[in-house]
């Protein structure tokens, strides 16, 4: 078979080149040609398809991702911002974490397990590539209805991957969430959040500096898997016929992966390498380009020279295979033999592939012949930029004007305590044990809290008693309703479950789910999130520092809610401090911060029991979330409360039902005057919490809030066995336990 | 002079590290063991922590048995020096012959991680002297392939020899044949169970403290020895 050379290329400008099946448009095709002045070669075309992208490139989201940097709040805790692989804060002591959210969607919707399972591998190598020790993950799922059939098969397959990969990997799995919808049948969302740690002189960036130095490919063979996986798959819609899409999932080895991470930390620690970048989506075209664009000077690369699986692999698959648990590490001549021994003592294939060159070209040779000659910045950075037409759709002013407040209402006591069990038996607000007891919350010894708690919270220095927290929050139904509003709900439900549990929230990641961007109208629900996302960073302080867009979530005309998935990071200087949820003793008195309103709109009541998504959703005051975090933190750092739980779908009711379970404590409760109980206990108003204070600490604390201007009103005190609302109902903790414990084990089994 | 402890890293050992801090925390001296290192460095005791060594290629434990260190653990725990298998731990042991039996896949097929209640049955071992027999325990269970399995017979001496020495209290979570948790063998200086005491060392991470009662136990033997 002869090889596409770039001199044949030059000579041979009329061949036929597969760039449509490859995913690219004609004009990006035509551009390619122009950047190169000649057609390009095999392996060219297929660098330029996968880094073109929509999943590399960002080309549909890129304009309105821009306002992330152009609003983001000054912070001096920002150490390395959007654009690496992810982004890194300072957390005082010398430490700096590094924490970031993507998706995994579209592989894990045709082959549940490695897709879920090889999310969890990205997130991780991501990490480790910025210098850090990977110390958690965290998973956001979303999936269509409970009940139905193909939920049975993908949710479990989901489950499984991640425990498969993530238990294996040996880190814990501290939260996540898990929410039904039937908007997702056919799009569920997998994404995955890692957080690692490190110290500030360990940070490592992905470039090629230094004439003569190696590049070094390590880690796993590359094989004929995920050929295609970013390009095909994450880039366009699902449609009904068409060819299996299998072959283009990859297959995780989560073992291969725990000796790359020991022995890129052993690396690491003995300082061998001038930079590092993990092979993920795109592979080595990624790696080679974006590692050659970042340094000063170019790269040669002799491809015949990576460790193949198969043997038979053209180098236009090589370019593209997205094999998994592989990365790729500049190092120079003097450190490169002490570095290949490190790779020996883990077992880890390492094989020098290539030097930094002098000029700015990357040159990929095969069998002595040159098949790339590129300007690397052009691959990795100058993909096409669109601007996209988005127009407000048509049809949301009646779905707005479709108020929730139209909706029958329970008629007395008996319709309402049915009302809560229905809630807190539906599968979103049930218990989640089914699935999170498939994930290793202990492994390292460092969990402080885990999934149910509010963030999951982990010790980062023994001896000081540092910690970070780390919830993500994404409600699609308030996003359909108000895609703006929507992603400011998202962030400060998850900036609430930081300060909930004593950390003071820092930055920001998020993980963009939404429909095709050829869609007006998807594309103004995108523009609107980001509008709202970037807003709402700006006002509370907290910027983004890195994520991941997925688009084209849609089968056929149907496109998902749109689900912006915000993850917060907080630190906590002594985790000892935290505030879990749980009620744990009778007479802890219970407090509500925050102001209730009427508001339904998107709620879990309205879907729960009308089936019903319209009107709007609740109001947004960031000013007043911050004070709310404030308050949270200060009084756990001052050991005012002994338990905070935040407010949020299923409302005041959800909250201290979960609270009471998970303590094993009762709670007797007064509904406030001027609320009905149906709105004290199911409204869904942002900017709330529940606290359990001490009797001994109660003056203090209603004096702090009372200072600080926060609304704070006594509701009821942990007590007994049961949920009373005084003058309503009263459900028995056992009754309540079994409605909302049975739930995911009778559908799932 | 501080008791020493090895800790056994394997390709793919996960609760290594968690395992050196218990050590350290009972007022041990935690040593780190290489898998292809057959000097055990002149510890008093040594632990196989949990994991997935090699990756639990062929079957759990199956590979970590021919590794060089096993070599020397193997020949010192048939000398007397105690040893203790968790988890993945315990499956080497199976493997290794130390201890009679083998571990299966969950007999649900899930993975599972809780808090898990057991009774100690035989305070007598190296590593169990700090608990009462019939004392009540919480410590984490964390293992996809954790059903302890025997023939009827070997089920019947481990009873009858009171080498039973730990059951799950509550739902039985993984199938294991008699609720058996944990083992050991006739010296009783080689212990091997499939909960984590380690991750129950610390009150702030664990669900108890109750794990730590393992890592003072022997070390007061060691004192005494």
């Amino acid at each position: 078979m002869s090889v596409d050379t770039t001199e044949h290329a030059a000579k041979t400008p009329d061949v036929e080149q597969p760039w449509a099946e490859l995913g690219l448009k004609e004009d990006e095709y035509a551009r390619i040609r122009e950047i190169l002045g000649r057609r390009p070669t095999g392996a060219e075309l297929a660098m330029y398809s996968v880094m073109w992208s929509e999943h590399c490139s960002y080309k549909s989201s890129k304009v309105h991702l821009r306002q992330f940097g152009e609003k983001a709040p000054e912070n001096d805790a920002m150490l390395v911002g959007i654009g690496e692989n992810a982004g890194v804060v300072d957390i005082g002591q010398g430490y700096a974490v590094t924490f970031k959210v993507e998706s995994h969607n579209h592989p894990s919707y045709i082959e549940p397990y490695q897709g879920a399972a090889t999310g969890i591998g990205g997130i991780v190598r991501d990490i480790l590539a910025m210098g850090a020790r990977p110390v958690a993950v965290m998973d956001p799922l979303r999936f269509g209805a409970a009940d139905h059939p193909d939920t049975r098969r993908v949710l479990p397959g989901v489950v499984a991957g991640i425990g498969g990969y993530g238990n294996c990997l040996g880190l814990p799995n501290i939260g996540g969430e898990i929410v039904f919808d039937p908007c997702y049948q056919g799009n569920p969302l997998v994404n995955a959040l890692c957080v690692g740690v490190m110290k500030h002189e360990d940070i490592h960036l992905a470039k090629a500096s230094g004439t003569g130095n190696k590049v070094i490919l390590y880690g796993a063979r590359t094989g004929g898997d995920g050929i295609g996986g970013v390009s095909v798959l994450a880039s366009e819609t699902f449609d009904a016929e068409g060819p299996s899409r299998r072959p283009a999932v990859q297959v995780g080895d989560p073992f291969q992966e725990k000796l790359l991470i020991e022995c890129t930390l052993e690396v690491f620690a003995e300082d061998l390498v001038v930079g590092i970048q993990d092979l993920g989506g795109a592979g080595l075209s990624c790696a080679t380009s974006e590692l050659a664009s970042a340094g000063s000077g170019g790269m040669r690369v002799e491809l015949d020279t990576v460790p193949l699986r198969d043997a038979t692999l053209s180098p236009e698959e090589i370019l593209m295979s997205e094999s998994q648990e592989r990365m790729c590490a500049i190092v120079t001549p003097e450190n490169t033999e002490r570095f290949l021994e490190i790779c020996e003592k883990w077992d880890v294939i390492a094989t020098v592939i290539g030097e930094v060159t002098e000029g700015d070209r990357l040159e990929i040779f095969w069998r002595g012949e040159q098949i790339v000659d590129v300007i690397p910045g052009t691959v990795a950075h100058e993909g096409p930029v669109y601007e996209r037409p988005f127009a407000r759709p048509d049809w949301l002013d009646a779905l707005q004007a479709d108020d929730a407040a139209r909706l029958a209402r329970p008629a007395n006591a008996d319709a309402l305590r049915e009302q809560v069990l229905a809630l807190v038996s539906s599968p979103n607000q049930a218990a989640k044990t089914w699935v999170t007891s498939q994930y290793d919350r202990y492994v390292l010894g460092n969990t402080v809290l885990a999934q149910p708690e509010d963030s999951g919270m982990i010790r980062v220095d023994e001896e000081t008693n540092l910690g970070v927290a780390v919830a993500t929050d994404g409600n699609g139904r308030y996003a359909k309703l108000d895609p703006y509003t929507g992603a400011q709900l998202a962030l400060a439900e998850a900036y609430r479950n930081v300060a909930a549990t004593g950390a003071v929230p820092l930055a920001v990641t998020d993980c963009l789910n939404f429909g095709s961007p050829e869609d007006p109208a998807v594309m103004w629900q995108f523009a609107e999130a980001c509008r709202g996302l970037a807003d709402g960073c700006q006002t509370l302080g907290t910027p983004v520092t890195g994520g991941n867009v997925s688009l084209y979530n849609q089968t056929g005309e149907q496109a998902i809610h749109p689900t912006p998935v915000v993850g917060v990071l907080g630190v906590i200087d002594d985790v000892t401090r935290r505030t879990p949820m749980a009620f744990t003793e009778d007479g802890q008195l219970l407090y509500l911060l925050g102001d209730t309103r009427e508001e339904f709109g998107g709620s879990a009541w309205s879907q729960v029991v009308h089936d019903h998504l319209g009107g709007l959703p609740p109001q947004v005051d960031l000013e007043r979330e911050r004070l709310l975090g404030e308050i949270l933190v200060n009084a756990s750092r001052d050991g005012m409360i002994d338990a905070a739980h935040d407010l949020s779908d299923g409302g005041l009711v959800q909250a201290v039902v979960e609270s009471c379970l998970k303590g094993g404590k009762g709670a007797r409760l007064v509904v406030p005057d001027g609320l009905s109980a149906f709105t004290f206990l199911f409204s869904e108003s942002a900017g709330r919490a529940v606290v359990a204070v001490p009797r001994s600490e109660e003056v203090r604390f209603n004096d702090m809030c009372g200072a600080r201007g926060l609304p704070v009103t006594r509701i009821g005190v942990v007590d007994g066995d049961a949920v009373e609302v005084q003058g309503e109902f009263t459900l028995t903790l056992a009754e309540l336990r079994e409605a909302n414990e049975r739930t995911l084990p009778e559908l799932f089994g | 002079m501080t008791t020493r402890i090895g800790v056994v890293t394997f390709p793919g050992s996960l609760d290594d590290h968690d395992a050196r801090r218990a050590v350290r925390l009972a007022g041990g001296e935690p040593v780190a063991l290489w898998h292809r290192d057959r000097d055990l460095k002149q510890v008093d005791a040594v632990v196989l922590p949990g994991g997935f060594s090699y990756g639990d290629y062929l079957r759990c434990g199956a590979i970590a048995r021919f590794s060089p260190v096993m070599e020397s653990v193997v020949e010192q725990a048939r000398g007397g020096m105690p040893v203790l298998g968790i988890c993945n731990g315990f499956q080497v042991l199976c493997e290794s012959h130390l201890l009679p039996g083998a571990l299966t896949r969950n007999d649900h097929l899930h993975f599972i991680c809780r808090d898990q209640r057991l009774k100690v049955e035989n305070a007598g071992t190296a590593w169990t002297s700090d608990y009462a027999e019939g004392q009540e325990i919480t410590v984490p269970l964390k293992n996809g392939e954790g059903g302890f399995v025997a023939d009827e017979r070997t089920l019947d001496e481990l009873e009858a020899e009171g080498r039973v020495v730990f059951r799950y209290l509550g739902s039985n979570p993984n199938g294991s044949r008699r609720d058996i948790a944990g083992i050991t063998n006739a010296a009783g200086n080689v212990v091997g169970l499939m909960p984590h005491p380690e991750h129950a060392v610390e009150p702030l991470t664990g669900p108890t403290t109750d794990g730590l009662g393992f890592f003072t136990s022997v070390l007061k033997k060691l004192v005494q020895a």
